[in-house]
Parts: C-alpha cells; sequence; structure tokens
C-alpha cells in the first residue's frame, strides 16, 4: 500500500549535469560551502569548548597570521603540502590512485638523511647535497614505480598496493634508523654537522622550500598543459582503450608518470629532512601524504588551483592547532567538518536538482505533507544554519510552481539546492517514518476499536487510490 | 608450552580487533565501496563505547548490572559507527564524492572525534573503562578449571565469539543468500545489477552502514577488552584500522578465512613482546603483515582468478546517467 503511494507520487526533483559553470559561479558555490562550514564549525566551537563563532575564526586567522614567523612557517608548510600534491596530480590525472605519497615521502627522506649521516663532514658539502637531493629522488621514484609496473603489466590494484607500501615505508625508516644509530636517541642525526649538512639557507630557513615549490608547479602546470607527456597520460586516463588505439604505450606511461611522482615526493622528503626538519622519523611527512590527495583531487588537478586548496589546508590545520585544544582533536575535527562541506558542495557545482512542477498541483494535500510542512523541525536537527536555507528553498519551489519568473529565483535556486537535498532526505525519512507509524497506529487502533480522524482522513484516502 | 598457549590466546584475543574491522571493510568493499576511512570509524567506535560506558555508569551509580554494561557500550559503539558509515555513504553515493578522499577525510574527521569524545568526557570515562572492562573480558567461569583447553578456548570475552560467529554468518550471507548474491553483484557491476532491478542507492548504504557498525566494534573491543584502558592519542587503533584494511586483502574478501587471517596478523603483531628482540628486528616482523599482503594481492592478479580478485566496481561510483 505504502508502496504504491511511493510509486504514484513524482521524485521531488531530478538531477542533472550542468553545463559548464562560469568561474564566478562554481566559485561562489564552494565560498559559500566554505563560509557555511567555518559557521558550523564556530557554532560547534561556541557549544563544546566555549568560544564564540566570532572569536573563533578571529583565532583562526591569528593563528595563522599573527606573526611574521607563523606567515613564513605557514608558506613553508603550504609548499610542502603543495609539493606532494603536485607529485600526486599527473598519477591522478591518469586514473591511477596513488595513495601512497606518504611512503614515497618517508623513503626520500630516508636516502638523504643516510646520506647525510654518512658523507656529512667526510665529502664536501657540495657533494653530500647533491648525493643528498640525487639519493632522495630516486629512492623516492623507485618506490613508486614498484606498484607501477604491477599495475602496468598484470593491472594490480593500486590503491591498495601504494596504501600498503605506506606502511612498509614506515616501518623501513624505524627499522633503517635503529639500524644505524647505535646511540639510542631514535634520531638520525649527524651530530657533528647538526646543520652544517643541512642544505644551505637562501635568505631564511623558510625561502628555498618556498622557492622550490614554486619552480615545480610552474612546471607542472605546463608539463600537463602543453607537453605530450601530459597529454598521454590524460589520454590514458580517460580512457586506456582509446590510448591504444591511437598508439600510445600505455605500460610506458603509466610507469614514467609514476617515476615522475615518486620523484617530486622525494623532493618533498629531501626538503623535510635536508632543510626543515635535519632528521628523519616515522612522522616526518606527518600525514600529509594523505592530506595531500585531498589538495589535488579538490584542485581538481589543476597546479594553480591546488595552491588555494592546500592554502585551505594549511591554514585550517595552522588556525585550529592555534586553539589549541585536547591533542589538537579540535582541530582534526573542524578540518574534517570543512571538508566534508568542500567534497559535498562538488555536487552542486557539477549536477543540477530540478525541482517538479506537477507535484504541487495533483497530489497536492499529500506530497506537501510529507515534504514541506513537517520537515522544518528534522531539518534544523540537521544542517547548520537550516532555517534560512530552508525558506529560501520552499520560494523557490513556490516559484516554480507559479511559472512566474521573479527576478530573486536564480539566486533562490542556487541556495535551494543545497536545501533541497536535506529536504528531499527529510521528507524521504519523514514519509517513511510516518509509514511506520501509521501502521503502528492501526494495529493499536484495531486493538482499542477507536480511530482519530487524521488516521481516518488517510485511510479514506488508501481507499479511494485504490478504486 | 604454557607460553606458547599465552601466545595463542593472547593472538586470538588481538584478532578480535582485525576481525571485527576486516569484516566490517569486507562488507562495504563488496558493495563497491572502498571506505578508507575505517580507521577512523574503528576509533569513533570505540569513542562511543566509551561515551556509553561513562554514562551508564554514572547513572547506575554504584549498582553495576554486567549485562547492560556491555550491551549500553555495544549499543552506543555501533550507532556512532553505523553513523559514520551513513556519512560516507551520503557523501559517496547521494553526492557522488570520490570515494578515496572521502575515506580519508573520514580518518582524519574520526581520529579527531574520537580523541575529543574522550577529552570532553575527561577521567570519568577512564574510571568508567576500568569498571566495566572485566564484563567484556570473561563469558564463561569454567575456563580456568580446563587448564590450557579452557585458556585457548573459553577464557575470552563475548565480543571474541560474537566476532567469529559473525564471520561465519556473513560468509554464508555472501554465498548462499540472495542478499549476498545481490551485494556482490552490486560491487561488481552495479549497471547490470541495476537493471536486473536491484536498488543500488539502497545495497551500497545499507552495506557501508552495516559494514560500519562492525567496524566500530572492532575499535570498542580494543579499548574495552584488550587493552581495557584508553588508548590515548588513537595512534595504536588508527593503526589497527589500516592492518584491518589490509587484512581484507590479505583474506581475499572472504570473512570466514578473516577468522585465521586476522589470528596470523595478531599473532605478528604481539610476536616482537614474546621473542625479547632489538628494535630493528621488531620493525622487521611488524613490516611482515604489510609484505605479505602486498605478495597475495600481486599473487592474485597474476593469477587472474576470477574468485578471488576484488569487488570490480570496488572504489567507483556509479551513477545511472553516466555509463
Amino acid at each position: 500500500m505504502i508502496r504504491n503511494e511511493k510509486a504514484k507520487r513524482d521524485p521531488l526533483f531530478h538531477i542533472s549535469k550542468r553545463e559548464t559553470l562560469p568561474f564566478w559561479k562554481s566559485a561562489g558555490i564552494r565560498a559559500i560551502a566554505i563560509v557555511a562550514a567555518l559557521l558550523l564549525s564556530g557554532i560547534l566551537s561556541a557549544i563544546f569548548i566555549g568560544v564564540d563563532p566570532f572569536t573563533f575564526i578571529g583565532k583562526l586567522f591569528e593563528g595563522v597570521f599573527g606573526t611574521e614567523r607563523r606567515i613564513w612557517t605557514t608558506l613553508r608548510n603550504l609548499s610542502v603540502l603543495l609539493l606532494i600534491a603536485l607529485a600526486l596530480a599527473p598519477a591522478f590525472k591518469m586514473k591511477f590512485w596513488n595513495i601512497g605519497a606518504e611512503g614515497q615521502v618517508l623513503i626520500g627522506g630516508l636516502a638523504c638523511a643516510v646520506c647525510m649521516y654518512f658523507l656529512g663532514g667526510k665529502a664536501p658539502d657540495a657533494v653530500v647535497y647533491l648525493c643528498m637531493a640525487v639519493s632522495g629522488i630516486l629512492a623516492a621514484a623507485l618506490w613508486a614505480v614498484v606498484p607501477a609496473i604491477f599495475k602496468a603489466f598484470w593491472g594490480t590494484n593500486e590503491t591498495l598496493f601504494t596504501l600498503m607500501m605506506n606502511y612498509v615505508a614506515m616501518q623501513a625508516v624505524s627499522f633503517f634508523t635503529s639500524l644505524i644509530v647505535k646511540d639510542g636517541s631514535g634520531t638520525m642525526k649527524n651530530a657533528t654537522h647538526l646543520h652544517g649538512v643541512q642544505f644551505p639557507q637562501i635568505g631564511n630557513a623558510y625561502l628555498l622550500t618556498i622557492l622550490v615549490a614554486v619552480v615545480l608547479t610552474v612546471g607542472m602546470w605546463i608539463y600537463l598543459r602543453y607537453s605530450k607527456h601530459g597529454y598521454e597520460l590524460s589520454v590514458v586516463g580517460e580512457s586506456e582503450n582509446t590510448a591504444r588505439y591511437i598508439g600510445i604505450n600505455v605500460k610506458k606511461v603509466i610507469i614514467r608518470t609514476m617515476a615522475l611522482s615518486g620523484a617530486i615526493c622525494g623532493v618533498a622528503g629531501v626538503l623535510l629532512v635536508g632543510a626543515i626538519n635535519g632528521t628523519v622519523t616515522t612522522s616526518t611527512a606527518g600525514g600529509q601524504g594523505f592530506t595531500a590527495i585531498i589538495v589535488a583531487w579538490l584542485g581538481k588537478f589543476n597546479p594553480v588551483f591546488m595552491i588555494l586548496t592546500s592554502f585551505l589546508l594549511v591554514f585550517l590545520e595552522k588556525g585550529t592547532s592555534q586553539l589549541d585544544l585536547m591533542n589538537n582533536a579540535f582541530a582534526s575535527m573542524i578540518t574534517g567538518i570543512v571538508f566534508f562541506f568542500i567534497i559535498g558542495c562538488e555536487f552542486f557545482v557539477v549536477y543540477r536538482l530540478k525541482f517538479r512542477r506537477p507535484v504541487r498541483k495533483e497530489s497536492a494535500s499529500d506530497a506537501s505533507v510529507g515534504g514541506n510542512a513537517e520537515t522544518p523541525p528534522s531539518t534544523e536537527t540537521e544542517s547548520g544554519t537550516p532555517t534560512e536555507e530552508k525558506s529560501e528553498a520552499e520560494s523557490a519551489t513556490e516559484g516554480a510552481a507559479d511559472g512566474t519568473a521573479s527576478p530573486y529565483r536564480r539566486v533562490c535556486d542556487k541556495l535551494a539546492q543545497g536545501a533541497g537535498t536535506v529536504a528531499k532526505a527529510c521528507a524521504k525519512g519523514f514519509g517513511a517514518l510516518r509509514g511506520t507509524c501509521s501502521k503502528g497506529m492501526k494495529r493499536l487502533k484495531s486493538l482499542f476499536g477507536k480511530k482519530n480522524p487524521e488516521e481516518q482522513r488517510t485511510e479514506e484516502k488508501d481507499a479511494e487510490e485504490e478504486k | 608450552m604454557s607460553a606458547i598457549v599465552g601466545f595463542l590466546s593472547s593472538a586470538i584475543r588481538l584478532s578480535t580487533t582485525f576481525l571485527f574491522g576486516s569484516m566490517g571493510e569486507t562488507i562495504t568493499e563488496k558493495s563497491g565501496h572502498l571506505n578508507l576511512g575505517t580507521p577512523g570509524v574503528m576509533c569513533v567506535g570505540a569513542a562511543g563505547g566509551c561515551l556509553g560506558a561513562t554514562l551508564y555508569v554514572t547513572a547506575a551509580g554504584g549498582a553495576v548490572n554486567p549485562f547492560l554494561a556491555v550491551l549500553i557500550p555495544a549499543l552506543f559503539a555501533l550507532f556512532f559507527a553505523a553513523l559514520m558509515g551513513a556519512l560516507y555513504s551520503f557523501l559517496t553515493v547521494s553526492l557522488r564524492a570520490n570515494q578515496n578522499v572521502t575515506g580519508l577525510m573520514i580518518t582524519t574527521f574520526g581520529v579527531g572525534l574520537g580523541k575529543f569524545v574522550k577529552g570532553a568526557l575527561g577521567s570519568d570515562a577512564d574510571v568508567a573503562i576500568g569498571q566495566i572492562c572485566k564484563y567484556f573480558r570473561t563469558l564463561f567461569p569454567f575456563a580456568d578449571k580446563l587448564g590450557w583447553f579452557g585458556q585457548l578456548f573459553f577464557s575470552y570475552g563475548i565480543l571474541v565469539y560474537l566476532a567469529i560467529a559473525l564471520a561465519i554468518v556473513t560468509s554464508v550471507v555472501f554465498r548462499r543468500t540472495r542478499i549476498g548474491l545481490h551485494l556482490r553483484a552490486v560491487g561488481e557491476n552495479p549497471a547490470t545489477a541495476d537493471a536486473a532491478g536491484i536498488s543500488v542507492t539502497a545495497y551500497r548504504y545499507v552495506a557501508t552502514i552495516i559494514g560500519s557498525a562492525v567496524s566500530g566494534l572492532g575499535g570498542l573491543f580494543y579499548i574495552f577488552d584488550y587493552v581495557g584502558a584508553w588508548d590515548s592519542g588513537l595512534t595504536a587503533t588508527e593503526a589497527l584500522g589500516w592492518l584491518a584494511v589490509a587484512l581484507v586483502i590479505f583474506t581475499l574478501w572472504r570473512p570466514n578465512l578473516g577468522i585465521l587471517g586476522s589470528i596470523l596478523f595478531g599473532a605478528l603483531y604481539i610476536l616482537p613482546n614474546y621473542l625479547n628482540v632489538g628494535f630493528a628486528q621488531r620493525d622487521l616482523i611488524q613490516c611482515v603483515p604489510y609484505l605479505v599482503t602486498i605478495v597475495v594481492l600481486v599473487i592474485t592478479s597474476m593469477r587472474k582468478k576470477r574468485e578471488n580478485q576484488p569487488p570490480a566496481s570496488m572504489g567507483l561510483n556509479y551513477f545511472r546517467e553516466e555509463r
């Protein structure tokens, strides 16, 4: 019976793919998502840690731009994250899900640290620098090529393979550290040349990393956009069969791209060890290999957009860590929330929801009871700023129903899309809830032999529909 | 002899964490979802259990009912972990977000949330865990009287037996029932499943939510049974979560093999404690689970036996209109 009712009812909206949106519109949708997420985080912080939303956002900015030193470290962290994301971009564009950046960075760092440890002080500094850089980059490239070879020749699942390689790399780092370092300090530092073997500083301690990141960003942009290699890897990503048909050697492209990807991860590892930390530990990469995946994906594998996304991530990480609450637990929660919003809003950039008109005309009483009138209480529990969104959604659907083109409709439509999904979920959930409730009520009623007016009405309706 | 029995029985105990985690992940992956959020989900499960335990112990005062003391944290863990699964499937199925990205975000968020919940509960939670964990740990009072046999087979808490029973039930459901057939169809080729009238959306949602709930029990078990104290920083829970993901591959997406596989992983994980080895060797031994997983992955891909492959559409979202 309920099933019948469902089948007859039109869906509230349907989803279709958009034409490409103008830049400002898609940027607007993303900006709305970020603002909404920050507001929600602010509200959460007010509830849980007693910091009101505005102070909260103020503190974020203070944490990132508060002092000159903070600005420099922000820029440096951004550069490292961006470097790793740059490494991932060509692989992801090829639809090779390299989630092993963490391990590749670590192995690069390990090779670099080993060179630093053994050669430091024994060879001219320039030779040591060269060895550090070359060995780190080569080691990381080799580490990345292993899963690529298996993927190219036997189709081994690269996501799982690279994921596992991360942990092998971590164990390798701690294995070699405890094998080489006998003094029990657990860190591979060259005691005699604590700072001497680190890369020379350019300007200040941060600039080298930043410069390398800038150069590689431009280089990667050109590589992906204008080089033959970049073209080949995007064809392989779109369709391997097409690539094979037009004479691209798919295996070669996969292996070459992963070698490049690993090499850039190696650069990040070398910089982390040689210019930033001076040593290697299992937490040298610090989860940035995973964070970079999000950066690359949200940046649509475009190096220029990736600067923005990695800035956003570093901003959140540094800003929230300045709040310094409960071992950064709140920080990673906030980061999570913001990125759920951003991931979610991509949907509204790519697709549009079209609300249906005839829903209102036909079974108006039925649909509106389920869809609109009853939803607000449940919406409030679900989203951060429900009331305004909700009202806009309603006005948008009403506008659609009347067929009048109000000047505000376009803006409302956009906002309504966000509210639409929430509303639909609520309506669906509510419908199901109502179904089960009415069933249960019926059973109760049959026990007590009484019927309340609402129940009678729906029963009459059902009877009508059956006729 | 007693050392070996002790080693085996603690391997079997630890294996339950892996078994819950990997079973949940297997259910999820069979539907075509590669949920890399499993470590986070396990942390959330642990934190949920912590919340439930604290609430219950505070409410009950002195008189703690053993049955409720196990049931309430377990229900909380299931609920919270299921919520994470629902969030994951909302983002990937309804909003069509990339699965790897979403999963990794779930891990970040879940670990943060877990720490946060524990931080908010404070020392009350430690007291509650200390008070309750003994009810998690014993089920058969006669185990001590049976010598090594009792220690090996009857000395565990209820969650250990529940995990093994669930693993067997899951593998029967996968192989012998219509639901299992549909689920595998959705994971292998959602377009075909959709054409056959199976609701891809519903199967993916339900499988992910159930899978996450089961994974959450793994975190609960680790805190309440295996350690009996909060894992500060949740680093161990997260590491175990990644091992659980590895175990899914190692056992070729079969929960019944998972029982043996998880015992092997558990044994490898605790082996260094029993061998009295240096740090370097310890690292080598801890590396083994990942290496054997890679080897299994490579061999199955080389042999190309169809029943041993990962679900074909794993990691790919399905949109009907984009075929």
